[in-house]
Order: structure tokens, then C-alpha cells, then sequence
């Protein structure tokens, strides 16, 4: 016997909420990015779940085009610390406040 | 039944490194908890018949990004960030954002437990590397070929946002080549 599909759609909802509460929590912007990928995460494990139960392959190539916008946003997001920190000495989005440099 | 006690065991381990990710203060542990996530949840995809994603996403989560992140991390040299007393009153919104959430998570537990039981085919292939090639490389070209264009232009994007080159030293090359 399996696990239903609601049991997977739970756990894909409490990981999209801990990563949603820590992008609010955290002040560092590397937190903040592993957050978001976090929450990448939990959308991809519903989609494959339902993949699963609809026998329907749609679902897992879908998981595969978030991958591709997750290694895009790790490679611009990261890009984007370094030029911040190169300014700023810091990585605290609370120093990001002001548009100028 | 062997799947329900794994899919109990790997949701725990999953739940827990999740929270640690959050937890922790100093940004390494957050980046090796949540290679913990990643790792399970590939797991779990093995479970639910889906052994391509799993192995992809052992490759570009738990070894390319995550590698990226701990890289940078280790770069930037970060220290623990430290407690901030301004805006202490802000940590009740952001929990009852997290409340909402999984209050919405629990209603989508309940909509779905309400709903008649789905029968798993279990005969069916979809999630083979086989299904998913041919499936890629025919009803979802269009979206394939959009997303190898997205990943060029984030190699451009990124090579350009970290270049050393100011915008003066630029500026005189531009002037230079006209010159020539």
C-alpha cells in the first residue's frame, strides 16, 4: 500500500511554508536564495506526486523546466551577491535599501 | 507498506532540515541542512516512480547549486548574522504568514482527503527516461527550446554582472575601436 496523494500535497505545502516564513525571517541574502529554493522544491515534489497518481508525464517534465529556472536564478542571484558585496562588504538586504551606489 | 513507513521517515527528515535551514544562523549549516531536503526529497521521487527527476535532482540541486552556494559562502567569508532588535515586533507577521500557509497547506490535506480515492496505475510508464525523452522532444519541444534560451541568457547575464570592467573603462574602449 501507498501513501495517498494527499499526504505528499501536505508535505509539499509545510516545506513551501517553512521556506515562505524564512525568506520574511532571514536578513541574509544567501538565506533568502536557499529559501526560495526551498520553496522551488516543495512545488516540484507536488508536481511529481501528481505525476504519479494521474500517470501522467506532463507533471515531471514540468519539475524539469523549474530546475532549469532554479540553476538560472543560482547563477544571476549569486552573480548578484558578489557585485552587492563587492559595494557593500555585506551580504544584509537591510543594506540594499538605497537604489544608488 | 515499506513505502508508507518511508515516505513517514523521509517527510521527517525533510520537515526537520527544512526548519534547521531556517534556524540557523550561520549560512553555512543553513546550505548543508538544505542539501538534507534536497537528498530526501530525491528519495521520495524514487519512491513515487520517478527515477530520472531523482537522479536530476541529486545532480543540479545537490551538486551544482548547492556547490554554487556553499562556494560563494565560503568566498564572501560570511559570519553569523547577528540578532536585530529594531523591528522584533515584524517576527509575529512573519509568523502568522507561515500560519496562513500551512493553514492552506491542511485545507489542500482535507479538499484532497475528501475527494474519492485515486487508484495508482501502477502498470503505467510515465516517468521512464524513455517517456519523459519522447514526450520532451515532441508535444514540449517549444517550452525545451524556451528554456535553452533562458539558460544562455543567464550564462550571459551572469558573466556580465560580475565582470571587473567599469563602466569608464568601457566607454574608452568603445571610443578606442571608433578611432582605429
Amino acid at each position: 500500500m501507498e501513501p495517498g496523494l494527499e499526504n505528499y500535497l501536505a508535505l509539499s505545502g509545510i516545506l513551501f511554508a517553512i521556506g515562505a516564513v524564512g525568506v520574511v525571517y532571514k536578513r541574509n541574502a544567501i538565506g533568502m536564495f536557499m529559501c526560495i529554493e526551498l520553496m522551488l522544491n516543495a512545488v516540484n515534489l507536488s508536481f511529481v506526486a501528481f505525476s504519479r497518481y494521474y500517470a501522467d508525464v506532463t507533471g515531471q517534465l514540468f519539475v524539469f523546466m523549474v530546475m532549469a529556472v532554479a540553476a538560472c536564478e543560482a547563477a544571476v542571484g549569486l552573480g548578484i551577491i558578489i557585485a552587492f558585496f563587492r559595494n557593500r562588504i555585506s551580504v544584509d538586504v537591510d543594506d540594499a535599501s538605497i537604489l544608488k551606489h | 507498506m515499506v513505502t508508507t513507513v518511508l515516505f513517514f521517515l523521509l517527510a521527517g527528515v525533510a520537515i526537520a532540515c527544512a526548519g534547521l535551514t531556517v534556524y540557523y544562523r550561520n549560512p553555512l549549516y543553513s546550505a548543508l541542512s538544505l542539501i538534507g531536503v534536497f537528498i530526501s526529497l530525491a528519495v521520495l521521487y524514487l519512491t513515487l516512480a520517478a527515477p530520472f527527476i531523482a537522479i536530476t535532482q541529486i545532480l543540479v540541486y545537490a551538486g551544482a547549486i548547492m556547490v554554487l552556494v556553499v562556494f560563494v559562502i565560503m568566498l564572501l567569508n560570511l559570519d553569523e548574522e547577528r540578532p536585530l532588535n529594531r523591528l522584533k515586533h515584524l517576527y509575529f507577521i512573519g509568523g502568522g504568514l507561515g500560519a496562513a500557509m500551512l493553514a492552506q497547506a491542511f485545507f489542500i490535506f482535507y479538499a484532497v482527503l475528501k475527494t474519492p480515492k485515486h487508484v495508482v496505475d501502477t502498470e503505467s510508464n510515465a516517468g521512464s527516461t524513455m517517456s519523459i525523452g519522447t514526450h520532451m522532444y515532441t508535444e514540449y519541444l517549444l517550452p525545451v527550446e524556451i528554456v535553452g534560451v533562458m539558460l544562455l541568457m543567464a550564462i550571459i547575464g551572469a558573466v556580465m554582472l560580475v565582470r571587473k570592467d567599469t563602466h569608464a573603462s568601457l566607454e574608452a574602449a568603445a571610443e578606442k575601436e571608433t578611432n582605429d
